[in-house]
């Protein structure tokens, strides 16, 4: 489905998960931050970039991946990104969801 | 003469000394099968154990028993593999030289990799029940337990069995109605997914049946530490959910050779095209079952269709002919509801589990996505199977390898 967000058109899933991240730009992660009650600071693009750059090299996430990343430990994600971070993080940086293995 | 060297006589590796010894004999091929226990466990029975519905002796037989006599069972432990000289060295000092290697090693707990997890409670007031001591203790617990709080719990994903947590909290809902105390006894399904399940379908439907037997859920539950002290669990956000009794899934990981021999990711398993079933790093090394790391359950059923199609891989490379990417990620499960009733759900790579018939078309006689005795029914029997046709390769009839697409209840072309 369509969304408009920061004056542009997005395609989003049920969830809200960005589906084409070629649409993504900065503007637009701050937009999806602030629906998630989240300011963006330095801290916050560095681990979005590295989200990102891992989604691009198709290796799967998950939250042990990014505790021994060296870009961020789990204690900081959660401070970052409370409540379930991997989950607002992805939606932040316009990436999909992480699959959990089942 | 060659030599095929399987890793491990567990499901997965069992039902591959079956299968190959009908295909590679002597004097071209010799078969060996490596594990250093004695004992094969039907591991889907560890969850009926802690309810006093198995006895121990319904799980346990010897591993000898279902190894074919033209294969050599080799009693003991495995130090490392060396892939590059395909050598696998043991702990005694001896040496076995492959031709080709499968590798079916399984998936094991690892509470240690939670702090605080193997404490001072651990099989006191904390609980796992994937290992026979765990569920065994577990039992020993419940059979006297006067009520208070139950918190079943998965530590993270991926995990073997991943609806096996959820059959407890129904079985344990069950146990206590039929035990007339299930006023005295909350329970609390914590996860650190977002739903009940990883598929949508199915976790709008398990959500409604947890909801309907009184378990409360908490999702997206990040372990960070299981407070012994204070009996509770505590998440890397700082939320606490106390317990009397903590029913956990600890985190999964390979087995630790693939750790010592270079060989897994960073949970021990073992890098593995998901289609053919191949090693990526080593061509004349194979892995199947819980031992991967392709993205499907780790469950029996997928290894024993995983073992069909790998059979006939196995028999294409070694006469030089290309692998067949056929593996589709089929899997399927039934999950215990509770009160003598079970769901069905049959799934792949790309289709998420739906309702349905199965394995008829139309017919049936299983419901998938749906309670049903009849469904229950294939539960208890499947240990009849497990132990008479699954281990021994036998194919089960009308349940192909490959998912079949029939009789199920697709809205659209669905990708997972």
């Amino acid at each position: 489905m369509e969304k408009v967000i920061a004056g542009k058109t997005i395609h989003v899933n049920e969830e809200g998960f960005m589906t084409d991240f070629k649409e993504w730009d900065n503007t637009i992660g701050e937009a999806l931050a602030a629906e998630n009650e989240i300011s963006l600071s330095p801290r916050h693009w560095e681990v979005l970039g590295y989200l990102q750059t891992e989604f691009k090299n198709e290796v799967p996430l998950s939250i042990r991946k990014i505790g021994k990343s060296g870009v961020v430990d789990i204690k900081e994600f959660y401070q970052l990104f409370p409540k379930a971070p991997l989950k607002t993080a992805t939606k932040i940086a316009g990436i999909p969801k992480p699959a959990s293995c089942i | 003469m060659k030599h095929l060297v399987i890793l491990g006589a567990g499901t997965a590796g069992t039902m591959m000394a079956n299968h190959l010894s009908h295909h590679l004999k002597r004097p071209e091929w010799r078969i060996s099968i490596i594990d250093e226990r004695t004992e094969h466990h039907y591991q889907p029975g560890y969850l009926f154990l802690p309810f006093d519905i198995y006895e121990p002796e319904d799980i346990v037989k010897s591993i000898q028993e279902f190894i074919p006599k033209t294969v050599d069972l080799i009693q003991a432990s495995i130090d490392r593999i060396v892939p590059a000289e395909n050598k696998v060295m043991m702990t005694d000092g001896s040496v076995v030289v492959y031709d080709v290697m499968i590798v079916a090693t399984g998936a094991k707990i690892a509470p240690e990799e939670t702090e605080g997890m193997k404490g001072s409670e651990w099989h006191q007031s904390v609980f796992d029940f994937y290992t026979f001591e765990g569920a065994l203790n577990l039992r020993n617990k419940l059979r006297d337990w006067k009520g208070g709080k139950l918190v079943v719990h998965i530590t993270e994903m991926p995990i073997k069995c991943p609806v096996a947590p959820l059959e407890f909290a129904f079985l344990a809902d069950s146990f206590f109605k039929h035990k007339h105390m299930r006023d005295k006894v909350e329970i609390t399904y914590v996860t650190p997914l977002s739903g009940a399940f990883t598929k949508p379908k199915a976790t709008a439907t398990l959500e409604h049946l947890l909801e309907e037997k009184h378990i409360n859920i908490e999702s997206d539950f990040a372990i960070e530490q299981v407070d012994n002290e204070n009996k509770k669990i505590i998440d890397y956000g700082g939320r606490e959910i106390p317990f009397d009794i903590l029913v956990t899934v600890p985190t999964n990981k390979g087995d630790a050779v693939m750790e010592r021999s270079g060989m897994g990711d960073d949970l021990n398993y073992v890098p593995t095209h998901k289609a053919t079933l191949q090693s990526k790093a080593y061509q004349n090394v194979f892995v199947l079952g819980d031992a991967s790391n392709i993205p499907a359950s780790k469950a029996g059923s997928v290894a024993h269709f995983e073992a069909e199609i790998l059979t006939e891989n196995i028999l294409r490379f070694v006469k030089g002919e290309p692998l067949k990417e056929e593996f589709d990620g089929h899997a399927n499960c039934f999950i215990e509801t509770g009160g003598g009733k079970a769901l069905l759900i049959d799934f792949n790579y790309t289709h998420e589990p739906v309702e349905g018939t199965f394995p008829f078309p139309g017919l049936g006689p299983l419901r998938l996505l749906k309670e049903s005795r009849m469904n229950h029914m294939g539960k208890l029997a499947f240990r009849w199977v497990y132990w008479h046709m699954l281990l021994k390769g036998t194919h089960i009839p009308f349940v192909s390898a490959t998912m079949s697409e029939s009789g199920k209840h697709y809205e659209k072309t669905e990708t997972v």
